[in-house]
């Protein structure tokens, strides 16, 4: 295992460190301490190990992940796991506002609240909120699953496209063009395949009963006089 | 009025108010309900390069001679952080124009004409294409709120990143691809349903304002272990301030790009009614670089309506480090050629107007998805016109530089200008011809914001 303290090396010494390693490395579990809200540590990764941070980071931590497995014991800031590729981040405690942005792939498991824009753009990824989501999350989502079990805030689904969003909770209000969905049994396998992944299928706040599905209404994917309103 | 005669009849007298293109644009608002998108930059008439002119070598001033005397025209891009700075040879660069805009032949096109004189091109608001990535040897990659295809793979591949804050054309816009050009693989690229009108994100979906683009900075700077220029892209509207903030915010290059840039896409309201011509932006630009001890460090690419050396060199003389070239670029590839005229007639458009870039049926297969139209352009002839283009863009950069006394493009300075019109001269901050009046500023050195 090998420790890095952030109170002795700096975000560039971790990164460039982390980025160094190979697919084939056996340096395969990395402990941060002290993180102390700094920006954008073990962002960039492309490697299968794994990170676990100690505290609370600032923004883009965990951006662009690929294989990675990267744990944060604390908050996240702005952007966690942004444009992630592959691998996994999870927040033991809350994430700010655009969390899986963009994101093309891999899991991201937020065991707190999540902020505002939860999931924007989102382009594949798999983003599973134990608690509440904030305003205008998932705007222009285009591909992947948000899994809340909590509530979401308004606004939710702006101009979705093709992503699916599983809500237990209440939903303050729909975005243009995102409406509720039947449950069809494609979903629902998605639905817990996406948890089984996330490690809550069972238990008592697991499982996939109790959620709503909402998606695209496809009603803004043509310019269209009706529709001027939305745009 | 006399009874015997027909009424002598007026001739008819079309307003200057209501002119043929504005009832043409109220009949078709009234016919369709939903407003003109086209491509290309402002159509109407602005105060630009034209309105310039150099002084040349007189008494006081010595110019080189043509051809024996060296006039360097090299550029270094990114040295204020970038591990591995660029260096193009001429200082003209091919601005970004996305694959999905563009034809796969006509972005071939433009990086074989662009490394075989040594500049650089851009990707656009839709990934990075391996063949874009394989005929460009300095490839810079854009970094847009659509994101769309963004990766870690591309970005370490990439040569510079350019992060796209806005656009010339539409300053507060985002992009725009209408169905009939996204192909299967477009599709596939921008993780879009086939077919679908894109509309792209006009804002960052994770960053709002200078303090969180430092910090969006900063982790690109991470993910590509500080090797790559980083580039802001801004429309020119605030000028000075935003010079400053993407100063502020850790750039490495900022890219100004006027009202007369071209668009793929975009409403023509927009193109026609929002943002800065160049002219009017190019000074408060080289100012704040000034201010801040940052010109020359920090470098400064404008764009819009670039078209001659004359422009290149005016826009050099107004603090420039570069300029890059869109709209120019395509025509220099194919676009709006005369001998396509049947095509574009049966269009509804004619050779010189053609500007339905949007609508994928373009007869030069440039600004197309269509297999068979994109077939039509060569990519090893139009990458050949492109780099004549090039060429003759640098060469009457020198001549003027020459003449101008100036052993590099970059020794030349606003001292060189005049201006023809008052327009112009309040804009770029040099005096009105034959005088030594400059509208609008006591003092030039300080008053320049
Ligand atoms: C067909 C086309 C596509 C464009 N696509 C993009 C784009 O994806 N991203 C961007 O920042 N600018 C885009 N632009 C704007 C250019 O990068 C550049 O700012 C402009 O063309 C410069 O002005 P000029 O056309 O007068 O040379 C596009 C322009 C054209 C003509």
């Amino acid at each position: 295992m090998r420790s890095v303290d952030l109170e002795e090396s700096s975000v560039r010494e971790l990164n460039g460190e982390l980025h160094r390693l190979t697919p084939e490395t056996n340096e395969t579990r990395w402990v941060i301490e002290h993180p102390q809200g700094k920006h954008a540590i073990a962002c960039g990764l492309d490697a299968p190990v794994t990170v676990e941070v100690k505290g609370h980071v600032g923004y883009y931590c965990a951006g662009m992940n690929k294989h990675a497995t990267i744990v944060i014991h604390g908050n996240a800031g702005v952007g966690v796991a942004e444009n992630m590729v592959s691998g996994e981040v999870r927040v033991k405690g809350d994430a700010s506002q655009a969390a899986g942005a963009t994101g093309v792939g891999g899991l991201l498991v937020i065991e707190g609240n999540a902020s505002a824009r939860c999931g924007i753009s989102m382009k594949g990824i798999d983003i599973v909120v134990k608690g509440s989501i904030g305003p205008m999350s998932a705007f222009m989502a285009q591909a992947g699953t948000l899994v809340v079990f909590g509530d979401a805030g308004e606004a939710l689904g702006d101009s979705i496209y093709e992503a699916r969003l599983f809500v237990r909770g209440s939903v303050a209000s729909l975005g243009a063009d995102c409406i509720e969905k039947p449950l069809s049994d494609e979903d629902k396998v998605i639905l817990r395949r996406v948890l089984e992944r996330a490690g809550l299928s069972a238990g008592s706040d697991g499982g996939p009963d109790g959620f709503r599905l909402y998606g695209s209404a496809r009603k803004l994917y043509h310019f269209h006089i009706d529709n001027v309103d939305a745009y | 009025m006399n009874a015997q005669s027909p009424k002598a009849a007026t001739p008819p007298r079309f307003s200057a108010t209501f002119d043929p293109q504005a009832i043409a644009e109220i009949q078709r608002a009234a016919a369709t309900g939903i407003y003109d998108i086209r491509g290309g930059g402002a159509k109407r008439k602005l105060p630009h390069f034209d309105d310039l002119l150099f002084l040349g070598a007189s008494i006081s001033r010595y110019p080189l001679e043509g051809y024996r005397e060296r006039c360097g025209t090299n550029v270094v891009l990114g040295g204020r952080f970038a591990s591995k700075p660029i260096e193009l040879k001429i200082p003209i660069t091919i601005a970004g124009m996305s694959f999905g805009a563009l034809s796969a032949p006509a972005k071939e096109a433009l990086g074989r004409g662009a490394s075989a004189v040594g500049t650089s091109t851009t990707t656009g608001d839709g990934g990075m294409t391996d063949e874009e990535r394989g005929h460009s040897s300095i490839l810079v990659y854009q970094y847009l709120p659509s994101r769309y295809g963004m990766n870690p793979d591309d970005l370490r591949r990439a040569d510079a990143i350019e992060i796209v804050i806005g656009q010339g054309a539409k300053p507060g816009g985002g992009g725009m691809l209408l169905g009939q050009k996204i192909s299967p693989r477009i599709a596939r690229m921008r993780t879009l349903p086939e077919g679908i009108d894109q509309r792209s994100a006009c804002r960052h979906p994770d960053w709002t304002g200078p303090d969180d683009l430092e910090i969006k900075i900063e982790e690109l700077r991470e993910i590509t272990d500080w090797e790559k220029p980083i580039y802001v892209k801004v429309g020119a509207s605030r000028p000075y301030y935003d010079t400053a903030l993407a100063v502020k915010s850790g750039a490495d290059v900022v890219v100004l790009d006027g009202m007369q840039g071209g668009t793929a896409a975009t409403q023509d309201v927009f193109i026609e009614h929002v943002g800065l011509p160049i002219l009017a932006a190019i000074r408060p630009a080289a100012q704040a670089l000034q201010d801040l001890g940052m010109h020359r460090k920090v470098q400064l690419i404008v764009s819009g309506g670039i078209r001659n050396g004359a422009d290149v060199a005016k826009a050099l003389a107004l603090g420039a480090d570069a300029v890059s070239i869109g709209t120019a670029a395509l025509i220099a590839i194919g676009d709006n050629d005369p001998s396509l005229e049947d095509e574009y007639r049966k269009l509804g458009s004619t050779a010189g107007a053609y500007d339905d870039w949007q609508d994928g049926r373009d007869p030069a297969g440039i600004t197309t998805q269509d297999p068979e139209l994109a077939a039509r352009l060569d990519p090893v002839k139009a990458g050949r016109r492109l780099a004549n283009y090039l060429s003759v863009l640098t060469l009457e950069t020198q001549t003027i530089a020459r003449a101008c006394g100036k052993s590099h493009v970059h020794n030349l300075e606003p001292e060189d200008l005049v201006a023809l019109t008052l327009e112009a001269a309040a804009m770029a901050r040099v005096p009105l011809a034959g005088t030594s009046w400059i509208p609008g500023h006591h003092d030039p050195k300080t008053d320049l914001t």
